[in-house]
């Protein structure tokens, strides 16, 4: 019996559909989450999720964002999340060149512009990792049944 | 019969509204474009948010579990976030939501205080007398969450501070092109009865459990419940914004549509009169050149 797991960020669905297994960031760890599971209402962190249907593996960056599990429904609220087949290695570049050059002038820690360039900072890493491990093993551009 | 030259000047005036009008309509028309494709972009976060609260007000135990969803036993002091626009000439859009307004809460038995976003939603609340507790007008043409979030963070404080027992939202719902709906929505305390729009109820049979929170109960739902209100009334303002332009859309061409009406009948007395004028003309010069001939 499969679940059904909706991805939503903060401005498009980015994934729904009928799978096998969800694995998801939370704050406390890592957190797999198959049919029947017990009701979850949790906070992710920047990370990887991993949808899993059959043989048929999707991998989505996630910045952070909250996970709500019913038995037979895995909602995942993001504050963005984009497939692994969807991310501008370009751009996830240019902003890590960004955020290091600005890191590099030394702004004094927990200031605005310090928290806001090292977020920048972890979330391009994670974005250009993830899309240089799942690109070379053959992951699809696009997650299935989605438009662009 | 009407003076030719008057029927004239009238024509141009009128001639003149529809160009106005056509303008208008063809501004509101890009406007409502855009606006849509904000609220379907918006649409799925907000709805799958608004479900999640529905979970968590759905639970069993949901008393005692947060402030937010902890319904008063008494209820004095309500609070209406009245979501209208800036600018007239919109059809019946303003006179629609505030007819739903007044059916929902003129006999409401509590103090009602009103939150007003929109200018003209205020102004008729003012000249009607009724509470207002804060407005925010002239908001930008499109706005974002950051925007608009003070209004439901203001909303969610005088929750907390028990100045209130409860929070509704009174928007209009944009349906299509040609349907808006003014629709009300209990926004705080969370509870079951909130939802409108019935959705969803199949998997309500499923609960019997509460839920596990990750990591701690308190800070999950200090951080989403504040957060997803805040975002319901974001929502709201653009389903309002999309419906209001829709309205102006639709008037205006109804305008455009009546003034090239008028226009229409005018020219056809215009040509009467001009034509009755002549006549006349002639007549005189026939009857002229008859007393001529009798008189030689």
């Amino acid at each position: 019996m499969p679940i059904r797991c909706e991805i939503i960020s903060q401005d498009r669905l980015v994934f729904e559909g009928e799978v096998d297994i969800v694995v998801a960031p939370s704050t406390m760890g890592e957190v797999g989450i198959l049919p029947n599971h017990a009701h979850l209402l949790a906070t992710l962190e920047l990370g990887r999720i991993k949808v899993r249907r059959g043989d048929e593996e999707d991998v989505f960056a996630v910045t952070g964002g909250i996970i709500e599990v019913q038995p037979n429904l895995v909602t995942i609220l993001a504050d963005a999340a984009e497939h692994v087949g969807e991310i501008d290695i370009k751009r996830a570049q240019e902003a890590r060149q960004r955020a290091e050059k600005i890191l590099a002038e030394g702004p004094p820690p927990d200031t605005d512009t310090y928290l806001k360039m090292e977020a920048a900072l972890r979330r391009s890493n994670l974005r250009l990792k993830l899309a240089d491990q799942y690109r070379k093993r053959g992951q699809r551009a696009r997650p299935p049944g989605m438009g662009s | 019969m009407a003076n030719a030259r008057e029927v004239e000047q009238r024509i141009k005036s009128v001639k003149n509204i529809a160009q106005v009008t056509r303008a208008l309509q063809a501004v509101s028309a890009s406007k409502v474009k855009k606006t849509i494709q904000v609220l379907e972009r918006t649409r799925p976060y907000s709805t799958k948010a608004w479900r999640v609260l529905q979970h968590i007000a759905n639970q069993p135990q949901s008393e005692g579990l947060h402030p937010l969803l902890e319904q008063p036993p008494v209820v004095e002091n309500v609070i209406v976030v009245l979501i209208s626009g800036d600018r007239g000439l919109a059809g019946a859009y303003y006179s629609n939501i505030m007819r739903f307004l007044q059916v929902k809460f003129d006999e409401h038995p509590a103090g009602i205080r009103y939150i007003t976003v929109g200018s003209k939603g205020r102004d008729i609340l003012v000249r009607l007398g009724k509470d207002i507790l804060a407005e925010f007008s002239n908001l930008p043409a499109d706005p974002s969450y950051v925007d608009v979030s003070a209004i439901g963070r203001l909303a969610v404080e005088e929750f907390l501070d028990h100045n209130i027992d409860e929070v509704y939202l009174v928007y209009t719902d944009f349906i299509n092109m040609i349907a808006q709906t003014p629709v009300i929505k209990k926004l705080l305390p969370l509870t079951k009865e909130g939802e409108e729009r019935v959705s969803d109820f199949e998997e309500e049979r499923n609960f019997s459990t509460e839920y596990i929170y990750e990591p701690g109960q308190e800070e999950i739902l200090d951080n989403i419940i504040p957060r997803f209100t805040a975002l319901q009334v974001f929502h709201a303002i653009l389903e309002s914004l999309a419906s209001e332009h829709a309205a102006r859309m639709v008037a205006m061409k109804n305008a455009t549509d009546n003034a090239t009406d008028l226009a229409g009948s005018l020219q056809l007395e215009y040509n009467k009169a001009r034509q009755q004028a002549i006549t006349n003309e002639l007549l005189d010069i026939a009857g002229g050149a008859e007393a001529l001939e009798q008189s030689l």
